[in-house]
């Protein structure tokens, strides 16, 4: 456990921390608006941020900021003309950062192992400057992920509705894409920028299986996103055997482990909710007697009872048996 | 005529709106006064919508003149006084939301930046849900509800609002009688309070009784405005039941691009919001 007391450890644990926190905050809005590859495309291009960076000698996660930021504004005046959808410009903006990003550092002279860091991250090389900057640009991304929740929320939910309320929907959107920008920089050096969508999506989408409403949405994939990037984290410092685990591809699938553990629960879950809902109340035309009935239900007799008015529907075989008196009614 | 000391909630002059480089409405005069119950009809097609949203400022004029409240649509800022159900087929999003919720976006006029809600907000919450019978299923997703249940949710979001004026286009597509009698019930009241009510509708049904005025969209002009109509009146002819001439022309002559679909993997495969 000594390695927990080490500086270099104890930056990554906060990276990872604010990491978790910030970028799922994001992603729930992205998901809102059905942008769910929004974080890749902006991952894409703060490559191009990283890699001049690089060249020029400025710290790379200010020109990422920047480059991303500028790559999001893009991308918005794109998707707000409407002359191509969203998902073509995403991909425009895939290929194009991408590419810059790799044509820039082989033009500096610059080794293709520095990219890689940025690439998939390298969480325990974060020095203090770095650990600061990402403190302060997470706590931005957070603050007003929840802050301004309930405009946020109206604006995703429903454009149109939300002019008519008086919000700057234009100013919003630019909004939620700077910060998706800013927090796409924050995860970089956690899981790296060609994996930092997944700590944006997968919480949420993780937390979608079990809620049923926005808040708890965001609140989830957060705690999610956290636990998973912790985890990854202590898994590999801490990794079983003798082998060599790199944090970000193990935070990304922790939190795909997540998803697949989740995913049968929320399907049970809401299975469950569909049978359990009560049934409306209301009048039987007929009096419909069940055919021949052998089995007596109750509490524990294995069918789901299901409240109907002021009584209890048994159902099984696509029936609803009703006790009445010594025999059970079709209902 | 003396000028009114209060200025009518609605005045459109000589109103024009394009769609895609097309001109759709033309020559619209319309003012709507305080308290007036308008019903606003037509075909399919025939500009309802579209002139709606151009009184909510959705929709730019092509040329014109729209006061709301007196005040210039490009200087108006009192949203609060406007309340906007919109003619839609749900309320559902990417990320589940609950029917609370999507009501509470309605009271977001009334709110302050940052601040929580506060009791009146709650309570006003509370009775536009349960004026739209829906308190059973308050912390229910809205995507779960049925296509009935989304809209009289979108209802309740506009309430939850308390408007001066209040748009609504086609609120009661796809919602049963009982709860349309109750919304008309909660639309009466809102009359009583002297609210001004611009409603679009195919079939009036139980809102009949409220309405005091009707104006007829005919091919994105005014074909009547005058008394309240029978709902067989305004397909009669005079007011011209365009449906012959636009049979064999497509719903929206719309030229788009041809774009391969790339979709997310959490999009829906149907985007029931149609538009982008
Ligand atoms: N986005 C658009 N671009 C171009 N034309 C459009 C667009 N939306 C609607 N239109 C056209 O504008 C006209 C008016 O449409 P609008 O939606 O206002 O009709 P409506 O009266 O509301 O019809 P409905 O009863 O079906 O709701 C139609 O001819 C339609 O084809
Ligand atoms: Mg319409
Ligand atoms: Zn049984
Ligand atoms: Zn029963
Ligand atoms: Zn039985
Ligand atoms: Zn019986």
């Amino acid at each position: 456990m000594d390695l927990l007391s080490l500086p270099f450890m104890q930056r990554a644990l906060i990276a990872a921390v604010v990491t978790g926190l910030a970028a799922p905050a994001v992603g729930t809005y992205l998901v809102q608006r059905r942008l769910a590859l929004m974080g890749d495309g902006l991952g894409h291009v703060a490559v191009t941020g990283v890699a001049l960076g690089l060249v020029t000698g400025i710290a790379p996660t200010w020109t990422a900021v920047v480059v991303a930021v500028v790559g999001a504004v893009v991308l918005e005046l794109i998707r707000e003309r409407g002359h191509t959808n969203g998902d073509v410009a995403l991909a425009l903006l895939f290929y194009g950062g991408l590419a810059g990003g790799v044509l820039l550092t082989g033009i500096g002279g610059q080794s293709a192992a520095r990219l890689q860091q940025f690439l998939f991250g390298s969480i325990t090389t974060v020095s203090v400057a770095d650990v600061i900057a990402v403190m302060v640009l997470a706590a931005v991304v957070v603050v007003i992920c929840v802050g301004l929740s309930p405009q946020l929320f109206a604006v995703a939910q429903d454009q149109d509705f939300a002019r008519v309320a008086g919000l700057r929907v234009r100013g919003y959107n630019m909004l939620i894409a700077v910060l998706a920008a800013v927090s796409v920089t924050v995860a970089m050096r956690t899981v790296g920028l060609l994996l930092v969508s997944a700590l944006m999506v997968v919480p949420v989408a993780t937390a979608q299986q079990v809620t049923r409403s926005f808040r708890t949405t965001l609140a989830a994939a957060m705690l999610l996103g956290t636990v998973a990037s912790l985890g990854g984290l202590l898994i590999a410092a801490f990794p079983p055997g003798d082998v060599r685990i790199a944090p970000g591809p193990t935070i990304v699938l922790l939190a795909l482990a997540g998803f697949a553990l989740t995913w049968p629960l929320g399907a049970w879950l809401r299975h469950r909710h569909r049978l359990e809902t009560p049934f409306a109340p209301g009048v039987n035309v007929d009096h419909e007697l069940a055919g021949e009935h052998p089995h007596d239900h109750g509490d524990d007799c294995g069918h789901v009872a299901v409240r109907h008015g002021d009584h209890l529907d048994y159902v099984h075989d696509g029936h609803r048996h009703a006790r009445h008196d010594e025999h059970y009614d079709e209902h | 005529m003396t000028t009114p000391a209060v200025p009518p909630p609605i005045s459109l002059e000589d109103g024009a709106v394009a769609l895609a480089g097309r001109p759709v409405l033309r020559g619209v005069d319309l003012t709507v006064h305080s308290g007036d119950f308008l019903a606003l009809m037509g075909a399919n097609g025939s500009g309802k919508s579209t002139l709606v949203r151009a009184l909510t400022g959705l929709l730019p004029l092509t040329r014109g003149r729209l006061e709301l409240f007196g005040t210039p649509i490009r200087e108006f800022a009192q949203w609060r006084r406007l309340g906007f159900v919109p003619q839609r087929a749900g309320a559902a999003s990417g990320v589940p939301a609950s029917v609370w919720e999507v009501v509470a976006s309605g009271r977001l006029t009334h709110r302050r930046l940052l601040r929580p809600l506060s009791r009146a907000d709650r309570a006003a919450i509370d009775e536009a849900i349960e004026v739209v019978g829906l308190q059973d299923k308050t912390r229910d997703g809205v995507s779960q509800l049925s296509g009935g249940q989304q809209q009289r949710a979108l209802i309740a979001r506009a309430l939850a609002g308390q408007p001066d004026l209040f748009f609504l286009d086609e609120p009661t597509a796809g919602v049963d009688l009982p709860n349309q009698v109750a919304l008309a019930a909660s639309l009466g009241r809102l009359k009583e309070r002297g609210a001004t009510v611009v409603l679009v509708a195919h079939e009036l049904g139980p809102l009949a009784p409220l309405v005091d005025r009707s104006v007829v969209m005919r091919d994105g002009r005014v074909a009547h405005d005058g008394a309240a109509l029978a709902d067989h009146a305004v397909h009669q002819a005079g007011f011209g039941d365009v449906h012959e001439h636009h049979c064999d022309e497509p719903a929206r002559p719309r030229r788009r691009d041809h774009l391969p679909d790339v979709t997310s993997p959490l999009d829906q495969p149907l985007d029931r919001r149609g538009r982008r």
